[in-house]
């Protein structure tokens, strides 16, 4: 019945398809993701927010949008930015079984589930793990003398990148469809993510010795220079002679191999503050 | 604080609120939302130091699944307004700071448990068919999220700069906000610690060793590091035989040494 009714749609000329307006609607729903996150079904109404352009141009009959409508009301969760392909995937499925082909509704269901769980392997460290931390210490190194282009360098660079690859990537993944999922299954998404990771945590390291700052003013010699100053020695001065950075670097790792041990990084926030307030206190620790 | 300075603020305090759960424009990670927030009270030079310095401290601060970081959206908010109206330093509005997120971060939790509500609304709507329906149920609860930091602002907006508020931060002794202030210059090491170990990738740690060295015996600055970074992700793409499995294997060359080559590899993972 379903079928032969969509096959005398398809003979009469209307196929459908998303029309350049339907795609910047998706572009910018897509912003909204996470809008109404919880901890049930995370971003799922915000995917279906997101989806309602594409339902709207595929189904014209009641019933049909209520099945397409509930099916997109379930449980979604990737990096807000990594949605944007699945949505032009997941739109290229949808509009070729509103086309009347043999499309199952759980199929299109079981490709969104599929894929938001390795683009947000990828996502994550791309985004919040290498972008965002070097865009961010960019405008903040700015920020810290006072330059306003500070805050606008960080801003301008993030949102280009977010705001171009939500574009492209929908565009591509509604274009090529499915066809997308055997690029990504191949090497490209290990490259991608490993190639980030090397980037990211080079300037990890380097930010590591460029902005932690610890200053151990324990004192550990005084001479009496010939001149009548008094030079002093302090436990830190001897460690920069060692290695700059190098407290800030052991701290990081002991703070890395306490998030392995499940401590919450809260807590570890808390921690550093009581060692610092003690550390001050007793003079160990300086500005 | 005028009446309209006040309107201004809480509207961009419902902004900030939006833009931390959609974590799309990023208005709420401190370096945007200590600037704004400094302009709109007047005094944006200081917005923009302490947004600076709060930057480097939530460099690392992400939600991740279901795990929620501290939130940088209150702290952001609530310390510039705070640092301006009372009159306080930089430091001590870091010392302020971090607390707050403390608190947000709970306000969040608190939200994102009550928008579960907003999705059985939805379920409801689905089941209509009704499209204004959704829009309405997700558009609300963004709005919602919106007044998890405007409403804290209105309050502390209408309090700040008071005597009492400000008698009541100046009753924190001493060697309380000289310790917060110390720990400010460190505590970033937290977020370091948070993207290192979501990168999952201790093999590629070498890298992590040349940008530290390097940057403790040069005077290069970011952008630097990050063409410098980049080369070298570059490089290593092009030369690892793991992108390359005939290459690698030039001479034997056959389809069946390679695959196990590439599970070798997979074993050296």
């Amino acid at each position: 019945m379903d079928n032969q009714e969509t096959d005398v749609d398809i003979a009469e000329g209307v196929e459908r398809r998303l029309t350049k307006r339907d795609l910047v609607n998706l572009f910018v729903r897509s912003i909204f993701l996470q809008g109404s996150w919880n901890f049930e079904r995370m971003q799922g109404l915000g995917w279906n927010f997101g989806f309602l352009p594409a339902i709207r141009r595929f189904y014209t009959r009641k019933e049909d949008q209520i099945e397409a409508l509930q099916r997109h009301n379930e449980f979604f969760n990737t990096t807000p930015f990594m949605a944007a392909p699945i949505v032009g995937i997941a739109a290229a499925m949808e509009e070729q079984r509103a086309n009347g082909r043999d499309i199952d509704g759980k199929a299109i269901t079981s490709v969104k589930i599929g894929l938001m769980g390795p683009l947000a392997g990828v996502g994550d460290p791309i985004w919040w793990g290498t972008l965002r931390p070097i865009f961010g210490a960019l405008g903040a190194s700015l920020a810290l003398t006072g330059n306003i282009l500070g805050p606008i360098l960080f801003f301008v660079l993030w949102n280009i990148f977010q705001l171009g690859f939500r574009w492209y990537a929908l565009k591509i993944g509604y274009e090529r469809g499915t066809n997308i999922i055997s690029t990504l299954a191949g090497n490209a998404l290990t490259k991608l993510t490993e190639g980030a990771a090397v980037l990211g945590l080079f300037v990890m390291g380097a930010l590591v010795s460029k902005w932690a700052h610890v200053n151990i003013p324990l004192v550990i010699s005084r001479t009496k220079m010939p001149t009548g100053q008094v030079s002093t020695v302090t436990v830190q001065h001897v460690l920069d002679q060692l290695m700059p950075g190098l407290v800030p670097l052991l701290l990081t790792f002991l703070c890395i191999w306490l998030l392995n041990k499940k401590v919450n990084p809260l807590v570890l926030i808390l921690g550093l503050f009581i060692v610092s307030i003690l550390g001050y206190w007793v003079g160990i620790l300086g500005m | 604080m005028t009446s309209i300075q006040l309107v201004v603020l809480v509207l961009f305090g419902a902004v900030v609120g939006m833009s931390s759960v959609l974590d799309s424009f990023e208005i709420y990670q401190p370096l945007v939302a200590c600037t704004v927030t400094g302009a709109i009270l007047g005094h944006m030079g200081t917005g923009i130091l302490l947004g600076g310095t709060l930057q480097l401290i939530v460099l690392g601060w992400m939600n991740i699944g279901a795990a929620q970081s501290p939130d940088s959206a209150l702290a952001s908010m609530i310390s510039t307004l705070l640092v301006i109206q009372g009159h306080f330093s930089i430091g001590e509005g870091i010392a302020l700071a971090i607390p707050l997120a403390v608190a947000g971060q709970m306000l969040t939790i608190l939200t994102r448990t009550i928008t579960v509500f907003f999705q059985h609304w939805a379920d409801r709507e689905a089941e209509r068919g009704s499209f204004r329906g959704i829009d309405w149920a997700h558009l609300l609860a963004l709005l919602v999220q919106g007044l998890r930091v405007a409403i804290p602002t209105l309050i502390v907006a209408l309090l700040a700069g008071t005597t009492e508020v400000t008698n009541l931060l100046n009753a924190i002794p001493h060697v309380i906000t000289m310790g917060l202030e110390i720990a400010g210059g460190f505590i970033v090491v937290v977020g370091y610690a948070m993207v290192i170990r979501m990168m999952r990738a201790n093999y590629l740690m070498p890298f992590f060793f040349l940008g530290f060295v390097l940057a403790a015996f040069s005077n290069f600055n970011l952008v630097a590091f990050g063409v410098i970074g980049l080369a070298l992700a570059l490089i290593y793409l092009q030369l690892n035989p793991k992108y390359h499995p005939t290459m690698a294997l030039a001479g034997s060359g056959s389809i069946s040494a390679s695959e196990d080559f590439d599970r070798l590899d997979e074993e050296n993972d």
